[in-house]
């Protein structure tokens, strides 16, 4: 557990990295979070992409993957390699105040 | 009479049609099973068989001999379940009806879900270890085989038996080592995940067993496509890895009927209850086995203890009582290691692979996340269990629930 102070706020992180109270996250933390990840300004599309994942996790409990991503979001994997470089699925959820998606084994 | 149908005759479909051909009176249950496939693949045997240590006769048996007198077999593609109707329909038009459902459409590999996979390289240069066709040309392509650049390439998760890629990679090294070309050969492990293996104590040990064989590993890759003319794999974020030989473990897909049906998420898996193994839409209908969406293992271990539970439960629904058992991702799984050797993983949904002795405390006879030669030697005797006790349904002296008993914490567990 990690505590940083982003825009003037004490903000927590687990120890993966991520959110550690969904109470946190506000669109302006988004911001913050994805200039973080050199994620860079967000735009409509990157924010199609936090409204479907927050949806998903909301309704599943836990992250969708870059699959049905792909398949339901209406944003291909390509597109969300672009939004998103170097792991999509991780960075996305990061950015939407997620916890780190479980990777199934 | 009432009808219990059973879809899918392999680990966890023969087991359950075992346990509940011996439960349920046959003056008031007519017990079926469907399949397509009348031989059953010790699949724990494919992994051996690209080294020439297991023959494709050693993992081929009919599944008629599996199969108790009272059943009904019938062998034969589904075209679709109509769980509003409590009906399957079969290949020829037949319809079938039932009273309860028992879904073990198991999962395959779809090669043909990653761009360039299946095309010139496929077979060539390309292969498999998860089907009989795959690993006997694999065996044929190894037996030539004078050295260059190996990637093992996982596509995405999940895939059934998450140790396997491992195994595959020490068996290699070591086959190469006896061979006398190891040095010729440049072994790659490329993975979606960020380590070697998804939970951090057995990630560290096993990343560990793989940087002592010289195996080069890239993590964080989601192969995107396969260039066939020049031979790479390049993830969605354009890193690229050259091979001669890639040994892929595509994409693992839920059975297409579970797709046609309707009945399934993104992977065709049936969103299956974690605890009860009762399907999330349908009370009539229980999933078991790699056909469910459950956060374990796709292995049949987990097939194995899933099947006690769901027994349980499926004869609580059966009687109109409350589902009182309750899976909690119990996997056990011997790793090989190479050179007569083999670790042991024993976990569930909430406590990864520790070290250890198992099953008795302190004595074992087996090491937890260890290389023993004993737990080589406990996989290579699971075959005998497997094939006379196991698809039996026959009792195993293991508990379905995960025991904490001879399982030790690491002084230095990552933060």
């Amino acid at each position: 557990m990690t505590t940083e102070k982003i825009a003037d706020r004490q903000i927590e992180f687990d120890e993966d990295g991520f959110l550690a109270n969904r109470e946190d996250w506000t669109e302006e933390l988004a911001q913050e979070l994805a200039y973080m990840e050199d994620v860079g300004q967000l735009t409509d599309k990157h924010w199609k992409v936090i409204r479907f994942m927050q949806a998903e996790y909301d309704e599943k409990g836990d992250a969708p993957s870059i699959r049905k991503l792909n398949k339901e979001s209406g944003v291909s994997t390509k597109e969300l390699y672009q939004l998103f470089p170097k792991g999509p699925a991780k960075k996305a959820a990061k950015i939407a105040g997620l916890p780190k998606p479980k990777g199934c084994i | 009479m009432k009808q219990l149908l059973i879809l899918g005759a392999g680990t966890a479909g023969t087991m359950m049609l075992n346990k509940l051909s011996r439960a349920l009176d046959p003056k008031d249950w007519q017990l079926t099973i469907i399949d397509k496939d009348p031989n059953h693949i010790y699949q724990p045997g494919l992994l051996f068989i690209p080294f020439g240590m297991y023959s494709v006769d050693d993992i081929i048996k009919p599944k008629s001999d599996f199969f108790p007198g009272k059943a009904k077999v019938i062998f034969s593609e589904m075209k679709v379940i109509k769980p509003v109707k409590q009906q399957v329909e079969l290949e020829n038009g037949d319809i079938l009806h039932y009273d309860f459902l028992i879904l073990a459409t198991g999962s395959e590999i779809r090669p043909d879900e990653i761009e360039g996979m299946t095309e010139d390289l496929w077979r060539k240069s390309i292969f498999d270890f998860y089907t009989i066709e795959g690993a006997v040309a694999l065996q044929n392509y190894l037996d030539k085989w004078e050295g260059g650049k190996m990637v093992i390439n996982i596509a995405e998760m999940p895939i059934k038996c998450p140790v396997a890629p491992l195994e595959f990679t020490f068996l290699a090294d070591d086959y190469f080592r006896k061979k006398g070309i190891r040095e010729k050969v440049e072994i790659s492990f490329v993975t979606p995940l960020d380590a070697a293996f998804t939970k951090p104590i057995a990630a560290r040990e096993l990343g560990g067993f793989l940087k002592n064989r010289g195996v080069k590993v890239v993590t964080d890759f989601n192969i995107g496509r396969v260039d066939n003319e020049e031979k790479k794999i390049v993830s969605w974020d354009e890193r690229e890895v050259d091979f001669d030989l890639l040994v892929t473990i595509p994409t693992n897909m839920g059975n297409d009927v579970i797709k046609r049906s309707g009945m399934g998420d993104e992977l065709n898996f049936v969103p299956t209850d974690k605890h009860t193994l009762q399907s999330k839409e349908w009370p009539n209908i229980f999933v078991i086995g790699d056909a469910t969406d459950l956060p374990s293992s796709k292995a049949g271990s987990v097939a194995h203890f899933e099947s006690e539970i769901l027994f349980e439960n499926l004869m609580a629904a059966i009687n109109g009582e409350e589902l009182s058992a309750s899976f909690d991702g119990h996997a056990n799984c011997f790793i090989e290691s190479g050179d007569g050797k083999g670790l042991l993983i024993d976990f569930n949904y909430d406590t990864e692979p520790l070290p250890g002795k198992f099953p008795i405390p302190k004595v074992g006879p087996f090491s937890l996340l260890k290389e023993t030669r004993m737990n080589h030697l406990g996989k290579l005797g699971f075959k005998w269990v497997y094939w006379n006790l196991l698809l039996k349904g026959k009792d195993l002296p293991m508990e379905s629930s995960m025991s904490m008993a001879g399982k030790v914490f690491p002084e230095e567990i990552p933060a």
